[in-house]
């Protein structure tokens, strides 16, 4: 985590220890059991959007989030309505949006921007997607929930499923999980699509159990977890690959007959036709509670980087603070 | 053949690749200073046929010599006293470099902002990666560049 004095930033879900991340998933739990108790926590505060470029479930939960803790939401949606399309620097909208807001969510189609962003902020700076590079509060809302399902994040099997070679999703929520214990991996992918060998290669070294398969149907009998990723056409070599492959990546009820009462389905959504609708009335598809659990950690995370306490819950204490 | 003559009090970096000499003047800021530094090109190596040599008058100590094992660690660093190479130094891949190189990832944020420091950290101090601090991607020289 970036700290520039004293303020403390989001930038990859790295950021946070193992046993940070535990507090804030604690407050997570907490928050979705009593939410009343923390429907004033920020009043008198202001979270600011800068969003470079479209997003729908993202910018939305981080606005519901600061809306539900009792806050208030500025911002922009696109370049388009910023000051960057006059040709102004993110270093430079940085510094004005901290003088309006207490905290900025910034998504960029360039990688690194909200890093640029937090070191010349005066405000704390959360990543929400600087390009094919990190998306962490995607990575805590995945982590949020299959503690939340699956009861821990440790020992269980968890299948990755479709394009696993260009999803930023997937790459963080593997560097993230290998952090806890008893964790095997089941790679689910066309040849073209396979998670990288920098990734493999640090499983290996690290001595973390995964296989590599291209049939969804051979291993879902074994997984506790299955994450489902989009597989588009246009990351394909040739059509024909396409049409030969692209059956195995959709989860159907006829596959999910095969699989456990106990896994669950996530996906980061945009779901396009992956998973058949069909399937989202099982109990075992968590993707919608997935973006639940992405709305409580949002706003355990701003209530953590705000440093809004259980004194400031408990005892009232919020006033609004000048920067 | 070119005799340049020996230093008193300095360094001396040897087996400098062919043609890197002058870059390494640069980088190191040998430019900005008043004492004596010999530049020499193209002299015969018994290793690889030629090479560049730098004798520069100046305490050692006073430059940050890290960038060298980034650019070349062939480079030998003779440090002379009294006309003599008391110490034969050894280089060590820095943590970081700062404004050396650049980021050749059009999708990185230092592509089109104005002014940033262009940081790499090293990532894989065996196989001798460095990363962009911005957007992790791995530096890969091109043509013409250090």
């Amino acid at each position: 985590m970036i700290e520039t004095n004293a303020l403390r930033h989001l930038m990859t879900p790295m950021d946070f220890s193992v046993d940070e991340l535990e507090r804030l998933f604690d407050k997570a739990d907490d928050i979705a059991l009593h939410p009343a108790q923390y429907a004033h926590i920020c009043e008198g505060r202001i979270l600011a959007t800068c969003f470079y470029e479209p997003s729908t479930r993202t910018r939305l939960s981080f606005e519901t989030a600061m809306l539900r803790l009792g806050g208030q939401v500025i911002g922009f949606a696109d370049a388009s309505s910023s000051s960057a399309s006059k040709g102004e620097s993110v270093a430079d909208t940085i510094r004005v949006v901290s003088c309006f807001a207490d905290i900025c969510a910034m998504r960029h189609p360039k990688e690194g921007a909200a890093m640029v962003a937090a070191a010349r902020s005066g405000i704390p700076v959360i990543n929400a997607g600087d390009g094919g590079h990190e998306h962490p509060t995607q990575t805590l809302t995945d982590l949020l929930t299959i503690r939340s399902l699956h009861g821990s994040l440790s020992d269980f099997t968890i299948g990755l499923c479709g394009d696993l070679k260009f999803g930023r999703t997937v790459h963080s929520l593997i560097h993230a999980l290998i952090r806890y214990k008893g964790i095997r991996f089941v790679f689910i992918s066309p040849p073209e699509l396979r998670v990288p060998d920098y990734i493999t290669e640090m499983l290996r070294n690290k001595n973390i159990p995964f296989e590599e398969v291209i049939r969804l149907d051979d291993v879902i009998p074994d997984l506790d977890l299955l994450y489902m990723t989009r597989v588009q056409r246009e990351r394909f070599f040739n059509e024909e690959d396409y049409v030969r492959l692209k059956d195995f990546y959709i989860l159907d009820k006829e596959k999910l007959s095969r699989a456990r009462e106990s896994m669950y389905i996530l996906h980061p959504l945009p779901r396009v036709n992956e998973i058949a609708v069909d399937v989202d009335n099982d109990p075992r598809a968590a993707y919608f509670r997935q973006v639940q659990y992405g709305l409580f950690v949002r706003m355990s995370l701003i209530l953590t980087l705000l440093d809004l306490t259980d004194d400031h819950i408990n005892h009232g204490l919020l006033k609004w603070q000048s920067p | 053949m070119l005799n340049v003559g020996k230093i008193e009090e300095g360094f001396v970096l040897d087996h400098i690749q062919a043609g890197k000499s002058l870059s390494i003047y640069h980088q190191l800021g040998l430019d900005k200073l008043d004492n004596t530094v010999a530049i020499i090109k193209n002299a015969r190596s018994g290793k690889t046929g030629k090479k560049d040599i730098l004798k520069v008058e100046v305490d050692i100590n006073t430059l940050n010599l890290d960038v060298l094992a980034f650019i070349d660690h062939n480079i030998t660093v003779n440090v002379i006293k009294d006309g003599e190479i008391v110490e034969k130094r050894s280089l060590v891949l820095p943590k970081e470099i700062r404004d050396i190189i650049r980021c050749h990832n059009p999708r990185c944020i230092t592509s089109i902002e104005q002014g940033l420091p262009q940081i790499f950290y090293l990532a894989d101090e065996e196989k001798e990666i460095y990363r962009c601090r911005y957007c992790d991607e791995r530096y890969r020289k091109r043509d013409g560049e250090l």
